[in-house]
């Protein structure tokens, strides 16, 4: 008797205990009605970022460290408690933006959304097909969507944090140059600079155009880009003024050592595979957060030959003779400031803490095993490191050479001011 | 290069000044080089009796649209080809397309965009800004529709218009 009544009232606790969670499920339930941005009166005013889909979960406020199955930045924060990097919720005041999300750029999009990024910015002309199928990222329901489009539907699902702006057009236009422009100045989450440009785009005239805005706004910026061949590919660290300039040399190229005259070409523009496009991608996004989260050492070069596991580092100074006016000048700035500052800016590396972890139960010791960066004297030279090459030999220039004497080049300058004035004289006419 | 392409290309004037669109008065000056070296490129081409394509632009010179036609077996080919001048011209050349042909062959990027064979870009790259649009025709297009046309003709993908 005594132990059907014990059995009774534990039912009874039972019953009342699933009764109040129910009642709270609920209660949630109605709180998160109330906030949904579906929601009237929750409308954001943002008419180019319609329709958004409904995020799996609200958005959070500050990143906790906690480990629990439920917080998607536990394992970020982790690199805060072992002392690889010191603060890494500065992530979410970054904005980066990907030109190109294709093979490289959508895989690095999705990256950089997984890590928390603050703002994506997405631009690219291109719809999703089929046959990009053999890539990451785009399943083949998105065929025919626009690739920012379906980039962002993806994406604000993934990490709901994440605010991402997208462009569908051609960056290398006249109209919509002057749009990509202003987007880097003011399209922060401050409505300031963005943080980082990265070129994930195919072809050489989106480089130029990327190289030619960064310049013009002095953005420091990474390119990215996989051979045609599919194995091989870089990424590149570009400071205007500091670094080559993507106009300053031809562009520096993983040596395949393939004959090219075995490579066939009949029938295809270019091949790809998603393992070279997803190291390359994980190649740029790791240097991105070195560069963002100021942890590690920026490489300013990595290539990769894949047939040979082959990965080339290098570093490139800038052409005094580059053909970008505004990368002269931006030479000249650089100069400047380096003569102005009392402490030699070579070295840039941040000063060797020792790498002290909070728990070190195991006594366990870093050793370096990094090789020192190589460094071309003259960029014109082809001195460059094992393994690379450039794509093409420079333009010969027909008046000036690289090693004018002084009074060569004062009547050069001479000649060249005269040459102009007849030239606006001309126009005038 | 074959003999043909390359005195097609001799014959052409070249252009002097390095102007894109966003370059104001210089860009003038830049388009009429554009207009003299593609003027004399079509005449070239008529008094050797290949004629082969016809081009103008918007009044801003910053788009350029035309036509062009290939004969194969006496029958003649002819498609729309258009493209915009990027703003990093003449660094860059001009992405020429013929959207009609756009999925018919591989050698093609989307929109139309013709694929260009390895040795073009190094040759602009080394020639700029003395490349024009005239050059981009007779060293990019003209080799491309003299491989591509005859290819796609025999596999049955175009028809001569009626």
């Amino acid at each position: 008797m005594k132990k059907q009544q014990d059995e009774l009232t534990g039912f009874a606790e039972n019953i009342d205990d699933l009764a109040n969670r129910l009642k709270n499920a609920l209660n949630k339930l109605e709180e998160r009605k109330a906030e949904s941005p579906d929601a009237p009166g929750n409308q954001l005013g943002n008419s180019q970022q319609e329709k958004q889909p409904t995020p799996y979960r609200e958005k959070i406020g500050k990143l906790s460290g906690e480990v629990v199955d439920s917080n998607p930045y536990s394992r970020l924060m982790a690199l805060q408690r072992m002392g690889i990097v010191q603060d890494y919720e500065k992530i979410r005041e970054k904005t980066v933006a990907v030109v190109g999300v294709g093979g490289v750029g959508s895989v690095v999009a999705e990256m950089l959304t997984r890590c928390g990024i603050g703002k994506l910015i997405l631009f690219d002309y291109d719809k999703v097909e089929i046959a990009n199928m053999n890539r990451l990222f785009y399943q083949p329901n998105q065929a025919g969507l626009s690739k920012v489009e379906a980039a962002r539907d993806t994406l604000i699902h993934v990490n709901p944090d994440v605010e991402i702006e997208v462009h569908n057009f051609n960056i290398t236009t006249v109209d919509n140059f002057d749009t990509f422009v202003q987007r880097i100045r003011q399209g922060s989450l401050t409505n300031s600079r963005v943080d980082l440009v990265l070129s994930c785009v195919d072809n050489f005239e989106a480089r130029m155009a990327v190289n030619m805005a960064c310049n013009e706004e002095n953005q420091i910026w990474m390119e990215s880009g996989v051979s045609e061949n599919a194995v091989s590919g870089h990424i590149q660290y570009i400071e205007p003024g500091k670094t080559a300039c993507f106009a300053c040399v031809p562009p520096l190229v993983v040596a395949s050592n393939i004959d090219e005259r075995t490579l066939k070409r009949d029938g295809v523009c270019a091949a790809s595979l998603p393992t070279t496009m997803a190291v390359v991608a994980g190649f740029l996004v790791m240097n991105t957060l070195k560069y963002l989260l100021n942890f590690g050492e920026v490489s300013h070069y990595v290539g990769y030959n894949a047939l040979a596991d082959f990965f080339p580092r290098e570093s490139i100074k800038p052409n005094p003779f580059c053909d970008d006016n505004h990368c002269l000048i931006r030479q000249k700035e650089y100069e400047a400031r380096k003569a102005s500052e009392t402490i030699d800016l070579e070295i840039q590396e941040p000063e060797e803490e020792p790498v002290v972890h909070e728990e070190n139960e195991w006594g366990i010791e870093l050793v370096d095993e990094s090789e020192p960066v190589l460094s071309s004297e003259s960029p014109n030279n082809s001195g460059v490191a094992e393994g690379l090459k450039f794509a093409y030999e420079p333009a010969k220039k027909d008046n000036v050479s690289g090693d004018l004497s002084p009074a060569q080049a004062a009547t050069h300058d001479l000649m060249q001011s005269i040459k102009d004035k007849l030239v606006q004289e001309a126009q005038k006419k | 290069m074959d003999e043909a392409t390359k005195s097609s290309l001799k014959a052409i004037p070249l252009c002097k000044t390095k102007a894109s669109p966003r370059d104001g008065d210089l860009w003038i000056e830049r388009l009429k080089e554009e207009y003299e070296s593609i003027i004399a490129a079509v005449q070239n081409n008529k008094n050797s009796d290949r004629d082969w394509f016809k081009l103008e632009s918007n009044e801003r010179g910053t788009k350029w649209f035309g036509k062009c036609w290939y004969f194969h077996n006496m029958v003649k080919y002819e498609f729309d080809v258009e493209f915009d001048i990027p703003i990093t011209y003449p660094v860059t050349a001009p992405e020429i397309a013929l959207p009609e042909l756009d999925g018919k062959t591989a050698k093609m990027y989307r929109g139309g965009k013709i694929c260009l064979s390895e040795h073009f870009k190094p040759l602009w790259a080394r020639n700029t800004p003395k490349f024009g649009i005239a050059h981009a025709f007779a060293l990019g297009l003209g080799p491309w529709m003299a491989v591509e046309i005859p290819d796609l003709i025999e596999k049955g993908l175009i028809h001569p218009k009626a």
